[in-house]
């Protein structure tokens, strides 16, 4: 910087630099107001005292989304370095129902529990929670997984690569690999990519026909009920509070839109059920995205300190012109 | 060049190579490629904290850039000139933070922008990286 700065030029200044200033709080107000858009985003509550466990709602979710299922080709191409990219073939187990796979989207986890010394057995069915804010779909670093208007998340098999970033960032691991089918094949399939990752997309296809997702349909208990997340919550707490249950979903992750009530602790049944690869659990979960977002707003503030800065700098050396 | 300029120097280069390191593991392979195995190097395999790293380094960079564009402006005052390459490199770092920032907002709560706007904001964002590393590495 020279030292050469007249009145008139800092003033000049002044105006560029509040010009910029006004600049960024616009865009900090624009954001602002895209993240505010108000959408009713479509929830599901499952009562898990109602559950018998009769698998209804597992096969009918295999035959609504048969279609959408993998057609792996083989054999599957070498892929490198095979230790840290491991072949996932399911074609082979499409009947297996005990835990998610990329041919089964839903299975029915069993809690066996002694309460007040009765033994009781409770059936959950599990599958994608679809959180509000989804980390499989916000991480994903191609947009192959998105999220509907109506908040519910799916992967979109065409533009998938199966990297498996979903499922490590999902506090649930939900999504399911398949090799040896997708984009992945037609790009460097020795290199990058392994299949395509699959889960529950609630039936996108038949809730924008005005349908209602299989598993619902089928369901001889009535366990599911589907709706606005805020008529959910509500009806959720006011079955919570007739039963003396509990709740899950409503917080885990930041908030998910799907909502459990049990007539027992979740700690309990977290404890009681049989977790591991496909089997998720049961346990709380903080917002896994917050962090990331809290420092994200500092967004808003680090231009505003850049232009301060530059300000400062510019009104110390014109000050020293004027005094020499 | 005084002592301020050395360190705005020092501070840009390793807010770029940070930046882009992180930025880079947001795609799934230094686990697979065992970059993430290197010793000092496992949050590389680690989403969710090469993710804050990239905020943190997003952060500063356009702290910098706020400071560098009125910097250059009031400055300009006193004719103060730019190269056709620093006005390339100008352009990709104002994309990197418009399409960064976007991205930004993308990840708070709600669906703003349609699917196809997201794939178009991480191709775009990759594109000006490429840019940026292409133009640093001519200098």
């Amino acid at each position: 910087m020279t030292n050469k700065i007249s009145r008139r030029a800092f003033l000049k200044g002044s105006i560029t630099a509040a010009g910029s200033v006004a600049a960024t709080t616009s865009i900090a107000r624009a954001a602002k107001s895209i993240t505010k858009k108000e959408t009713q985003p479509l929830a599901t509550l499952i009562d898990i005292s109602k559950c018998v466990g009769c698998e209804e709602c597992v096969y009918a979710c295999q035959e609504a989304n048969a279609p959408k299922h993998p057609k792996p080709e083989k054999p599957f191409p070498k892929m490198y370095p095979s230790a840290t990219v491991p072949v996932a073939d399911w074609s082979g187990k499409q009947d297996v129902t005990d835990r998610l796979t990329p041919y089964n989207w839903l299975f029915i986890q069993h809690a066996n529990l002694t309460i007040n010394g009765e033994e009781i057995e409770l059936n959950i069915p599990r599958r994608c929670m679809h959180c509000s804010n989804p980390p499989c779909v916000k991480l994903c670093p191609w947009g192959s997984a998105k999220q509907e208007d109506n908040g519910l998340s799916r992967i979109d098999s065409d533009l998938c690569l199966g990297g498996a970033k979903c499922k490590t960032v999902c506090p649930w691991d939900i999504p399911q690999r398949q090799t040896g089918t997708g984009l992945y094949l037609d790009l460097l399939p020795a290199l990058a990519g392994n299949g395509v990752m699959y889960k529950c997309d609630r039936c996108y296809d038949k809730l924008e026909k005005g349908e209602t997702p299989a598993c619902i349909e089928a369901c001889p208990e009535e366990v599911q009920t589907i709706g606005p997340r805020d008529g959910i919550l509500k009806q959720a707490r006011k079955l919570a509070k007739e039963m003396n249950g509990y709740i899950y979903g409503e917080h885990e992750n930041g908030g998910t839109l799907t909502i459990y009530v049990s007539p027992v602790p979740f700690d309990q049944l977290a404890a009681s059920v049989e977790t591991g690869d496909g089997k998720p659990h049961l346990t709380e979960v903080k917002d896994m995205m917050a962090d990331g977002n809290n420092i994200a707003k500092a967004m808003l503030v680090a231009p505003l300190a850049g232009v301060a800065a530059a300000v400062g700098k510019f009104y110390k050396y014109s000050k020293e012109d004027d005094n020499e | 060049m005084n002592n301020a300029n050395k360190t705005l120097r020092y501070l840009y280069f390793i807010t770029l190579f940070f930046i882009t390191l992180s930025g880079f593991a947001q795609m799934p392979i230094f686990s697979r490629y065992y970059i993430a195995s290197l010793p000092g190097l496992g949050w590389l395999g680690e989403f969710y904290v090469s993710h804050r790293i990239h905020y943190i380094f997003a952060v500063i960079l356009s702290g910098l850039a706020a400071y560098m564009l009125v910097d250059f402006f009031l400055g300009k005052m006193n004719s103060r000139k730019i190269t056709r390459a620093g006005v390339a490199k100008a352009g990709i770092i104002a994309g990197l933070i418009i399409t960064g920032s976007l991205m930004m907002v993308k990840n708070f709560t709600g669906t703003p922008f349609s699917n196809g706007v997201i794939i178009f904001l991480d191709v775009s964002h990759l594109v000006f990286c490429m840019g940026l590393l292409f133009l640093t590495a001519m200098e």
